[in-house]
């Protein structure tokens, strides 16, 4: 079987994932990564969005909120403020807060902090998307 | 001699103070649980995040950061990780005695100090110590958000970046098991590389979308990771100290109830033979 490097995914809370995969795909800052085995030392920023992570047999699918990916030859960490699971992701929860964000971008009262709820948005969107991503996938089978 | 009805009062107010330190020893057992695990779950996080750190460390980056500088030490910031409540054996006493010891050497090298307290323990005691404080954080309860500590954090990271203080470092107590707590020192900036063999050779990352920024990023988490893992850890110590002093308390209410027991029956026999005495005394008064 081809090579595999170690994978380990944790959240400021709690440690997600840890083993051997064969390849990982995540959302940096300057666009969408790709990671193999033996890939150079790297560093980057992560944006909110799905991680992918894919075994021998099978991927799996993690949502992150942002934070940090750091490359070394055989091991692949990612630093993640937030990360779920994306099948624990809850979709009618997601749409809520997209709804409730863009409500507060639309609304022309006074006070209301614009990079949060702008923040807000991204993070809402993003989780739709790592879900609809999972569907996608489901309905391949 | 007290009388026996003294001594029956006083078996009671004992008794009622070993159900307070009974209940507060079983409340205390269930939250150490949860705050355990949540130590444990919040560990990967800081120890992944010490990994990338070191390597960090040895790389050889081609923008170096003001935390990697190791400068002349004039004057030192900590922040000192206590409870907010007490009845919890010698848990603050052990940690500020350490401190204490501390400052004195910072008195001693003339390095003066600023604090960053949390707790409102530590708070008590350096308003009677004297120190310049420059943060404070109490009340975080048993399960504290990173949020809650963020805004901490970053007045210390400034008061580094502006280099108003050379070197950051943070106490708090390390919970080694249930019966162990050992207050501990440890240096957060500069950073420590940890020494290892591997990665010796001459490398740099690729950094995106720059060397600036993602270490700014990557060394404002590694320090919110550390504070947070230290005061999670911190209360995992207070509760399970807390039960271990209250189990000692009940045990030695149990002891006190046991002797008193002991003096009142005394007491109680005492006074019925006088009694006794008495009555045939009198009837043999009468007899005659």
């Amino acid at each position: 079987m081809s090579k595999t490097m170690q994978v380990e995914i944790v959240s400021a809370e709690e440690g997600i994932f840890s083993g051997p995969a064969n390849m990982i795909y995540a959302k940096g800052d300057l666009g969408e990564l790709g990671i193999a085995p033996n890939h150079t030392q790297l560093l980057t920023v992560l944006e909110p969005g799905a991680v992918r992570v894919v075994t021998d047999n099978e991927e799996q699918v993690f949502y992150v909120s942002g934070g940090l990916l750091e490359v070394q030859p055989y091991v692949v960490t990612v630093l993640a403020d937030f990360a779920m699971r994306a099948a624990d992701i809850d979709e009618a929860a997601a749409i809520q807060a997209k709804k409730q964000a863009a409500d507060l971008l639309t609304s022309k009262k006074g006070e209301f902090d614009y990079s949060k709820a702008t923040s807000e948005l991204a993070r809402a969107i993003a989780q739709l998307r790592t879900v609809e991503h999972l569907k996608s996938k489901d309905s391949l089978k | 001699m007290a009388t026996a009805k003294e001594i029956k009062s006083k078996i009671g107010s004992v008794q009622n103070t070993q159900k307070i330190t009974r209940a507060m020893e079983m409340v205390a057992a269930s939250k150490m649980r949860k705050t355990q695990d949540r130590m444990n779950a919040s560990r990967p996080y800081a120890e992944k995040m010490r990994e990338v750190i070191s390597h960090l460390a040895k790389s050889h980056p081609e923008y170096h950061h003001l935390f990697l500088d190791k400068r002349e030490e004039k004057r030192a910031g900590y922040i000192v990780i206590g409870t907010d409540r007490g009845l919890c054996g010698g848990l603050n006493v052990n940690l500020l005695k350490l401190m204490s010891k501390e400052l004195k050497r910072c008195q001693d090298s003339n390095v003066e100090f600023d604090l960053c307290l949390i707790g409102q323990k530590t708070q008590a005691f350096f308003k009677r110590a004297g120190g310049n404080v420059l943060a404070t954080a109490s009340q975080l309860g048993e399960l504290p958000t990173l949020k809650t500590l963020i805004g901490i954090v970053k007045v210390m990271f400034d008061a580094y970046a502006d280099k108003s203080i050379d070197a950051l470092y943070i106490a708090h107590n390390d919970f080694v098991n249930t019966m162990t707590q050992k207050p501990i020192l440890q240096q957060l900036l500069p950073l420590v590389p940890e020494e290892s063999g591997q990665l010796d050779y001459y490398w740099d990352y690729i950094y995106e979308p720059d060397a600036k920024e993602v270490l700014e990023l990557l060394l404002r988490r590694y320090m919110e990771a550390q504070v947070y893992q230290a005061v999670v850890e911190n209360i995992a110590c207070e509760q399970a100290a807390r039960m271990v002093a209250m189990k000692n308390a009940s045990e030695n209410a149990g002891n006190i109830i046991d002797d008193l027991q002991l003096a009142y029956n005394k007491a109680r026999q005492a006074s019925i033979t006088t009694e006794l005495a008495d009555i045939i005394g009198g009837s043999e008064a009468i007899s005659d």
